[in-house]
C-alpha cells in the first residue's frame, strides 16, 4: 500500500496542512523572542479565516489577504497595548484575546451579520456570494523546472503563494532574527529589557513590532487555513491550531528554521492520521498519532527545563514578564 | 596635570526617595585624566548620585555640566551620547548572547545588518591593548566574573565613552583580577579618560585614585587628593566617628562544651569529599574563628552543624543532644542561630519585613495558637527588633525585597539573634562570612553583636576570610586547609604570618582542636 504516490501525497499534505503551523508560529517566534507571550494566536487565526472568508468573497483574494493582515495587525495592537503598556498579565490577556477572537470570528460570520457586511462593502455583490460558506481556493502556482523534480518538485514546488511565502519569509526572519541590528535588539529586549534600554534600544517600540508581526502572521495563518487549505467556513475551524502553533515555537526553540522542520513534523501528523485510518492503520486509536506533537513537545519542555540548557538554547529569559522603567 | 580640563561638574545635586533625602545639595567634579574615587559607606547616596548622572534616575534640584556643556540627562541613551560610560554591580550583560552581540547592542552606526568579521576584529585590538583575552564570539555565560566585568568596560569603550563609571567593581573579582582591573583603569585615565569608582574600601582608593570624593548620609563631607590623606583620616570621613578596632571580653570561656563535632566527613555539591575527619569543640561564652581561604570546606562544615547537609560520617551533638544528620528545625529547636554566607538564601523577599522575622518562630507561642498566627504579638515583636537592631523599613509590613542589602543582613540578624525558638538567646552561633560585602558601619554593628552574645554566654563560630575579622573577635582560632584542620592557635598564640602559613596548608603545632 505504501507506495511512491501515496507517500509524495501524504507529504505534499504535510507541507499544506504544515503551513498553517509555519506561518502562526513564526510570528509566535517574534513575539515571544521580544518578551511578549501571545496566548491569544488562536483568536487571531480564527479572526483572520473570517476575515479571509468575508473579504474573499467580496473582493478576491488579494484584498483578503490585505484585510487579515490588517486585523492581524490591529489585533497584535491591542495585545501590545495591554500587555506592553497596561503591563497585564500576559496569560490573561492572551486566554481573553483567544475568546474574543472566537466569539467575533462566529459573529460577523453568521448569515445575517455577514450578509450586511459584504453589501456595505460591495453593493453590486451577487446573491451567491452572500450566501455561500465557501471561497475560491488560492491557485496551485507550479515553480517552472523545480515542480518537475521526482517528489520534491510535488511536495514543495507545487503549491500555492502563500506556502512559498511561508517557506521564505522563515528563512529571511531567521536571518533578520541572528544577523541585524533589529534582530539583536529584538532578542535583547526578549532577554534583559533593563539592560537593552540603558544601550538606548527602545523596549516598547521593539515588543510592540514584534506582538503586532506576531499578530499580522497569526492573522495571515488563519487565512492560509481558508482560502489556502480548506476553503469551507465551519465556525471554530481552527480548532486549537493556534495553540499547537504555540507549542511548536517551544518545539522548534524558538528558531524560525527549526519552526520549518516541527511545523511539517506537525503537519505531517494531522494528515496521516487520516491516511493511516484509510488504509486501517490505528483506525481504533486516531488519538494515539493526534497526540504525539504534544509529546514531543513536552519532552522538549523537559529538555529546556535544564539550566544548562536553558542557557545554551537561549530561551527568552524574560519572556512573560512586562517591562517598566523604575 | 595642572591644566585638566573638567569633565564632569554636577551642582546642588538632590534627590529624594519616600522617607529618604539620597542626595542633598551635593557637588560632585572630575577632570579628564584622573581616576577619582567616591568613597561612603552603604546608602550614602554614592549610587544614586551616579546613577543620577547616567540618566538612571532623575534629580530633584541641581545642574550637571558635562565638558563645559550644561546637559540634561534623561536617560542612559543621552548619558551614553555624552560619552559617559558606567559598569554597574550587578552585570547588565545577556548570558545567552556573545560578547561582541552584548557590545554592539543599540549601536546605530554599525549598520541594519551586522558584519561580526569586522566588529570582532576591533574587539580584539582593544582587547589586546588593555591585556585581557575574552574571545568576542564566547557566550557569555561562559565568562568568569571578572572577564564579565571586562565586556561591561568594553560596552562603554567600544562607544568612545570617555567618562567611566565603576560601581563597586572589585567586590567580584578575585585579588589578581583586581590588579588587572586597575592596571587597566590607570590605562584608560592616561589616555585622557575620567574615571569614576564608587567603593567603600578604603585600600582601594589608596592603590589607585588620584582624588577621593567622601559622601556620609546623602552629603559630601570632604574632597581631597589622595596623597594628601590617610586611610585613618578617610575612615573618620566617612564613618563620623573613629573605628573600633578591638572589642573587650567581659568574662571567660566556661569549661562547658556547647558544640561538639567528631571526625566529621562531608560531601560537596558535586560528592568530592568536602570535610575529612574535622573535629573541633566549642565551649559557651567562646568564639572559635575559623579562617582559611574559601573553598577550603568551611562552608560545608558550617552547613552540615546546621542541618542543611548530609554528613557521610562523624557526629556532631549541641548541649548533649546529637544532632547528626537530623534536620535543621531540629537544630534550630536546640537554639542554633545561622548567619548565612549569602543574604538571599535567606530571605523570602516577596513576603513582609514582620513574616520574615519570625520564619523560624511563628510555629511557637506567642506568635501562635496551635494553628492561627497572632499578627499581632508578631508585628509588635517586628516593631520592637525594627528599633533594636536599626532596620530601616516604612513598616514591619513593607516587602522585604524593598530593603537595601545592608538592612537584610540586620534583618537576618534580628531573626537569628532574638527569635530562636524556645530558648531567650541563641546558645550557638554559626555565623559564615558575616561581614561579607557590608560596610564598615555595618561590619562594626555585626561584630559587635556577636562579642555581646559570647558574652551573654553563646557560643561561636565563626567562619570568616578576613584574618583581622578572625584575630579581632576570637578567642580560639582554627585553620582550615583541604577539608582538614591543619592548625589550632589560642588567643595568645595568635600570629597574621604563622595563621598565613597554615592557610596555605604548611602545618604547624596545634594538632586537632
Amino acid at each position: 500500500m505504501v507506495d511512491l504516490v501515496w507517500l509524495e501525497s501524504v507529504l505534499a499534505g504535510a507541507v499544506q496542512a504544515g503551513t498553517v503551523y509555519l506561518i502562526a508560529s513564526l510570528g509566535e517566534v517574534y513575539a515571544e523572542r521580544s518578551g511578549v507571550l501571545n496566548l491569544g494566536l488562536e483568536g487571531m487565526m480564527i479572526l483572520g479565516a473570517a476575515v479571509s472568508f468575508i473579504f474573499a468573497n467580496a473582493f478576491g483574494h488579494g484584498l483578503a489577504l490585505l484585510a487579515t493582515l490588517l486585523i492581524g495587525l490591529l489585533f497584535g495592537l491591542l495585545l501590545a497595548f495591554l500587555s506592553v503598556t497596561l503591563r497585564l498579565n500576559q496569560i490573561v490577556v492572551g486566554l481573553a484575546l483567544t475568546l474574543l477572537g472566537l466569539g467575533l470570528s462566529g459573529f460577523i460570520t453568521s448569515a445575517e451579520i455577514r450578509k450586511r457586511i459584504l453589501l456595505s462593502l460591495n453593493p453590486e455583490i451577487n446573491q451567491q456570494a452572500l450566501l455561500t460558506q465557501q471561497a475560491p481556493n488560492l491557485p496551485i502556482i507550479k515553480i517552472p523546472y523545480l515542480s518537475d523534480i521526482p517528489l520534491v518538485g510535488k511536495i514543495l514546488f507545487s503549491q500555492n503563494i502563500l506556502v512559498y511565502t511561508a517557506l521564505i519569509l522563515a528563512f529571511v526572519m531567521w536571518f533578520v532574527l541572528f544577523k541585524t541590528r533589529f534582530g539583536l535588539s529584538l532578542r535583547s529586549v526578549g532577554e534583559n529589557p533593563a539592560m537593552a534600554d540603558a544601550m538606548g534600544v527602545n523596549v516598547y517600540l521593539m515588543r510592540y513590532v514584534a506582538v503586532m508581526i506576531g499578530g499580522m502572521l497569526g492573522a495571515l495563518a488563519g487565512a492560509y487555513l481558508f482560502i489556502g487549505y480548506q476553503p469551507f467556513w465551519v465556525e471554530g475551524m481552527t480548532s486549537g491550531r493556534g495553540f499547537i502553533s504555540l507549542a511548536l515555537v517551544i518545539l522548534a526553540m524558538w528558531s524560525p528554521l527549526r519552526a520549518i522542520l516541527g511545523a511539517f513534523l506537525f503537519g505531517g501528523v494531522e494528515v496521516l492520521q487520516f491516511r493511516l485510518q484509510l488504509i486501517g492503520v490505528g483506525a481504533q486509536t486516531p488519538q494515539f498519532i493526534l497526540m504525539l506533537p504534544y509529546a514531543v513537545t513536552i519532552i522538549t519542555l523537559t529538555l529546556l527545563s535544564v539550566e544548562s540548557m536553558k542557557k545554551r538554547i537561549g530561551v527568552p529569559a524574560a519572556l512573560t514578564i512586562p517591562y517598566s522603567r523604575e | 596635570m595642572s591644566e585638566q580640563e573638567t569633565l564632569v561638574e554636577m551642582h546642588g545635586i538632590t534627590k529624594r526617595f519616600p522617607g529618604v533625602l539620597a542626595n542633598d545639595n551635593v557637588n560632585f567634579s572630575l577632570l579628564r585624566g584622573e581616576v577619582h574615587a567616591l568613597l561612603g559607606e552603604n546608602g550614602a547616596g554614592k549610587t544614586t548620585l551616579m546613577n543620577i548622572l547616567y540618566g538612571l534616575y532623575r534629580m530633584d534640584a541641581g545642574e550637571i555640566w558635562v565638558k563645559g556643556r550644561r546637559v540634561s540627562i534623561k536617560s542612559p541613551k543621552d548619558a551614553i551620547k555624552l560619552g559617559i560610560g558606567m559598569v554597574h554591580q550587578q552585570f547588565r550583560l545577556i548570558p545567552t548572547h556573545t560578547v561582541a552581540e552584548n557590545i554592539i547592542l543599540g549601536l546605530k552606526e554599525m549598520g541594519v545588518i551586522l558584519n561580526y568579521g569586522r566588529i570582532n576584529k576591533q574587539l580584539e585590538e582593544i582587547i589586546r591593548f588593555y591585556g585581557w583575552s575574552i574571545p568576542p564570539n564566547a557566550k557569555v555565560w561562559q565568562l568568569s566574573a571578572g572577564e564579565k566585568q571586562q565586556v561591561e568596560l568594553l560596552k562603554a569603550l567600544f562607544r568612545r565613552a570617555d567618562i567611566l563609571i565603576l560601581d563597586e567593581p572589585t567586590s567580584v573579582l578575585t585579588p589578581q583580577e583586581t590588579l588587572q582591573l586597575f592596571n587597566a583603569l590607570r590605562k584608560m585615565a592616561d589616555e585622557g579618560r575620567g574615571i569614576i569608582l564608587i567603593t567603600h574600601k578604603l585600600d582601594e582608593v589608596m592603590r589607585v585614585s588620584d582624588r577621593v570624593t567622601v559622601m556620609r548620609r546623602g552629603k559630601v563631607v570632604a574632597v581631597r587628593k589622595t596623597l594628601d590623606v590617610t586611610p585613618d583620616e578617610l575612615a573618620r570621613l566617612m564613618v563620623g566617628k573613629p573605628l573600633v578596632t578591638s572589642f573587650e571580653r567581659k568574662q571567660e570561656s566556661t569549661a562547658e562544651y556547647v558544640l561538639q563535632v567528631e571526625n566529621l566527613h562531608v560531601l560537596d555539591d558535586k560528592g568530592l569529599p568536602a570535610v575529612r575527619g574535622v573535629s573541633l569543640r566549642i565551649k559557651k561564652r567562646e568564639i572559635l574563628g575559623i579562617a582559611g581561604v574559601t573553598g577550603n570546606g568551611q562552608q560545608e562544615l558550617v552547613e552540615t552543624i546546621a542541618g542543611l547537609r548530609k554528613a557521610s560520617a562523624g557526629r556532631i551533638t549541641i548541649d548533649g543532644h546529637d544532632v547528626t544528620n537530623k534536620n535543621s528545625a531540629e537544630v534550630i529547636k536546640q537554639g542554633v542561630a545561622y548567619i548565612p554566607p549569602e543574604i538571599s538564601k535567606c530571605i523570602a523577599f516577596n513576603m513582609s519585613v514582620a513574616e520574615n522575622l519570625v520564619m523560624k518562630t511563628y510555629k511557637y507561642p506567642p506568635f501562635s495558637s496551635k494553628i492561627i498566627l497572632r499578627w499581632r504579638s508578631i508585628k509588635e515583636k517586628a516593631q520592637d527588633l525594627i528599633q533594636r537592631f536599626n532596620i530601616v523599613t516604612p513598616s514591619p509590613n513593607t516587602r522585604a525585597g524593598a530593603l537595601s542589602g545592608g538592612n537584610l543582613q540586620r534583618l537576618i540578624l534580628a531573626r537569628e539573634l532574638s527569635l530562636i525558638p524556645a530558648h531567650e538567646r541563641p546558645k550557638l552561633i554559626l555565623a559564615a562570612y558575616p561581614t561579607k560585602g557590608l560596610d564598615v558601619a555595618a561590619t562594626e554593628f555585626v561584630r559587635r553583636l556577636l562579642v555581646e552574645n559570647r558574652d551573654e554566654g553563646a557560643a561561636v563560630l565563626l567562619v570568616s576570610e578576613d584574618l583581622d575579622e578572625i584575630m579581632m573577635l576570637s578567642d580560639r582560632v582554627v585553620v582550615m586547609y583541604r577539608g582538614e584542620i591543619v592548625g589550632e592557635l589560642s588567643r595568645e598564640q595568635l600570629e597574621v604570618e604563622t595563621i598565613g602559613l597554615m592557610m596555605m596548608g604548611v602545618k604547624r603545632g596545634g594538632g586537632a582542636a
